[in-house]
């Protein structure tokens, strides 16, 4: 596991992006997020973890407006997100989404996935899109791979295209749902190095994940989420070595067990 | 405890490549799969019952797929008469017995009556010095569209939007005319028949039918209520109503809703009635399409910013319609021979030309009417077979871009 240098660019600033104010979602009569309060800074990594069906990935989908939410307020960049569509259209332009699923565009290159959203949303000219395009691929350390397709490339490579991606709209914030969830153990390592690197050149990160090495390292602050609620927060060493909430110690235990 | 033998086992020497047993590869084997694996089980009373069963339908099945072949071929080549140099007419395709040249007992196609009346078949009753334009016409369609096969052709992109765009419009002005003054007189659509009709029809219907098709697939599917609705409406409607139905109401009924004087041409109800009932078939096999896209497709468009029309455009609707080509292309084929409805409504495509050369006294043989059919025949499963055979080099140009 790549240890983050804890440099200066990891430093957290006081200036508010995200803040959620008494955010409550429904799905039917299901109850599935309850009374969510939240303030994210620029700078911070925030790892949420839980167990599953908590709601933490509806917490992040109700952030880029991938779902709805039906009470309280959702700040984000200045934007309120309600049922504007104007709004939510300029939301996600700044703000990345890395699926668990990849979510890669299959009849497309890789070149192609990562070009789209740039020539597409921000109307950037192709030429400067693509070289855009291959500097976030060597980023992410697949250059070669630029001119293959999807099916052509394994899961870690696939989920680092995906990060690429991402990045190419340039976004203030990042969001992933599960990053290495669907990965095989040896690829998982290659995308958590990229994140890494990631969250050392200042990236805000909202990460959804059971990596715990990984929160460890590079969050300033871990969430744990049980039935739709935050149950606790704090930084990562406080949160491992010294659980408060009895909730938080039992899933603990049974996360770090193996 | 000494280790049982048996369970260790360390390999020293590669096992050799071999080639497969002869019985297993090429022709031989492909028989022994299938054929012969079939007959030849008689382990018990039930298996040997199914072996004989399968030797003497695989015989019947063979036995009788040659002698049907071998009819058509001998009614079509071997016992055919090809030529008529003398103008005969029907007294070189009838036999003696009924006042004619030929021996008793002869039956094969009457190819020249085909070659006397192919100007009728292809053209109709269009006036024979303005053939031109039809033929112009047909030229640019070919050229057109053997350039949009061709994937290293440049400026391919431009060329279908013109055949799209401004290729309908001059079509129109050449069969139809616009008047003495620029030398096209106007060639009413009464006039039209035989293969002209046919492709009129079935290519306007099947151009126009996708972009419809497309919308109404996608406004099924909308959020909004409304749209939900109307979409359902028109689908299940169109649907709901045999395509005969539907040109004999545009025929027979339409008259009556114009306020009077107003008359639209005959030709024009035929298509817009064929391309509504189409497009609301596509619009189902598009939405067949539409659903088989995983949801993070969508999410992923989403999260990137891209808006409902741009995601539709750019990542949906060409894995979507990459999936259906299938179902897209036999709605094509099916209303392809679809078109010989006209009739009903007094418009002359292919078949109601050759229905109407069967009638011609001067060629009249036992044979003029199956040899009509037969050429009738001959050109749709050309044609259906075309855009089969196109279908499946399409299907397999995309599949190896995905993989």
């Amino acid at each position: 596991m790549a240890k983050a240098k804890k440099t200066s660019t990891m430093q957290v600033s006081d200036e508010l992006i995200i803040s959620m104010k008494g955010v409550n979602k429904w799905f039917g009569s299901f109850h599935v997020l309850r009374d969510i309060n939240l303030n994210v800074f620029k700078g911070e990594r925030i790892i949420i973890c839980g167990p599953s069906g908590s709601g933490k990935s509806t917490l992040i989908r109700c952030l880029n407006a991938l779902e709805h939410h039906q009470d309280g307020d959702i700040n984000i960049l200045d934007v309120t997100l309600d049922n504007n569509v104007r709004n939510v259209e300029v939301i996600r332009r700044d703000v990345g989404m890395v699926f668990q699923q990849f979510n890669l565009f299959p009849h497309l290159s890789i070149l192609e996935n990562c070009i789209l959203a740039p020539i597409w949303v921000k109307k950037m000219p192709r030429a400067e899109a693509v070289d855009l395009a291959m500097s976030l691929l060597e980023r992410v350390k697949i250059p070669e791979q630029a001119s293959k397709f999807p099916g052509q490339l394994s899961g870690g490579q696939q989920q680092r295209v995906a990060i690429a991606r991402a990045l190419c709209m340039n976004p203030e914030v990042m969001l992933f749902d599960e990053p290495t969830s669907a990965l095989d153990p040896e690829m998982i390592k290659e995308v958590l190095d990229v994140m890494v690197e990631l969250a050392e050149s200042g990236m805000t990160m909202i990460c959804v994940t059971h990596e715990m090495g990984f929160a460890r390292k590079v969050a300033n602050r871990v969430i744990f989420m049980d039935e739709g609620q935050i149950v606790e927060q704090n930084e990562p060493e406080a949160f491992f070595n010294n659980p408060k909430s009895d909730r938080t110690k039992l899933f603990l235990s049974q996360v770090l067990s193996h | 405890m000494s280790k049982d033998p048996d369970i260790v086992f360390v390999r020293d020497q590669d096992a050799p490549l071999l080639p497969p047993p002869l019985m297993e590869q090429g022709l031989l084997g492909w028989f022994n799969q299938n054929i012969l694996s079939t007959v030849n089980d008689f382990s018990s009373p039930g298996a040997a019952f199914r072996s004989v069963l399968m030797a003497v339908s695989t015989l019947a099945i063979v036995y009788y797929s040659i002698a049907v072949l071998w009819a058509l071929v001998d009614f079509a080549v071997i016992e055919a008469v090809w030529s008529d140099p003398d103008g005969l007419k029907r007294t070189i395709c009838t036999t003696e017995v009924a006042g004619g040249l030929q021996h008793d007992g002869w039956h094969g196609a009457c190819w020249p009556l085909v070659v006397a009346k192919i100007k009728f078949l292809t053209y109709g009753a269009y006036p024979s010095e303005e053939l031109w334009r039809v033929n112009l016409a047909g030229l640019m369609l070919i050229v057109g569209l053997v350039c949009l096969m061709f994937d290293r052709m440049p400026y391919r992109m431009p060329i279908g939007i013109l055949m799209l765009t401004v290729y309908p419009i001059l079509a129109f002005i050449l069969l139809r005319g616009l008047g003495e003054g620029i030398g096209l007189p106007v060639v009413d659509t009464r006039d039209w028949g035989g293969v002209m009709v046919t492709l009129v029809v079935a290519l306007t219907g099947i151009i126009a039918s996708l972009p419809l098709g497309i919308i109404l697939a996608l406004g099924r599917q909308s959020d909004k209520p409304v749209i939900r609705m109307l979409s359902t409406m028109f689908i299940e409607f169109w649907r709901g109503i045999p395509l005969i139905t539907v040109l004999f109401m545009a025929s027979v009924a339409l008259p009556l809703f114009l306020p009077k004087g107003v008359t639209i041409d005959n030709l024009l109800r035929a298509l817009i009635g064929v391309t509504l009932f189409a497009s609301a078939y596509m619009a189902e096999v598009i939405r067949g399409g539409l659903q088989a896209i995983d949801k993070g497709q969508y999410e992923a468009g989403k999260a990137l910013g891209l808006s409902y029309w741009k995601t539709m455009r750019l990542i949906i609707l060409p894995q979507a319609l990459t999936y259906v080509i299938p179902g897209i292309v036999n709605t094509f084929i099916g209303l392809f021979k679809d078109t010989t409805l006209v009739a009903i409504i007094g418009l002359f495509d292919l078949l109601g030309a050759a229905q109407s050369a069967i009638n011609d006294a001067a060629w009249s043989s036992p044979v003029q009417a199956i040899t009509l059919y037969l050429f009738v025949a001959a050109f749709y499963f050309v044609c259906c077979l075309g855009m089969s055979r196109y279908s499946m080099r399409l299907e397999r140009k995309l599949a190896k871009k995905d993989r």
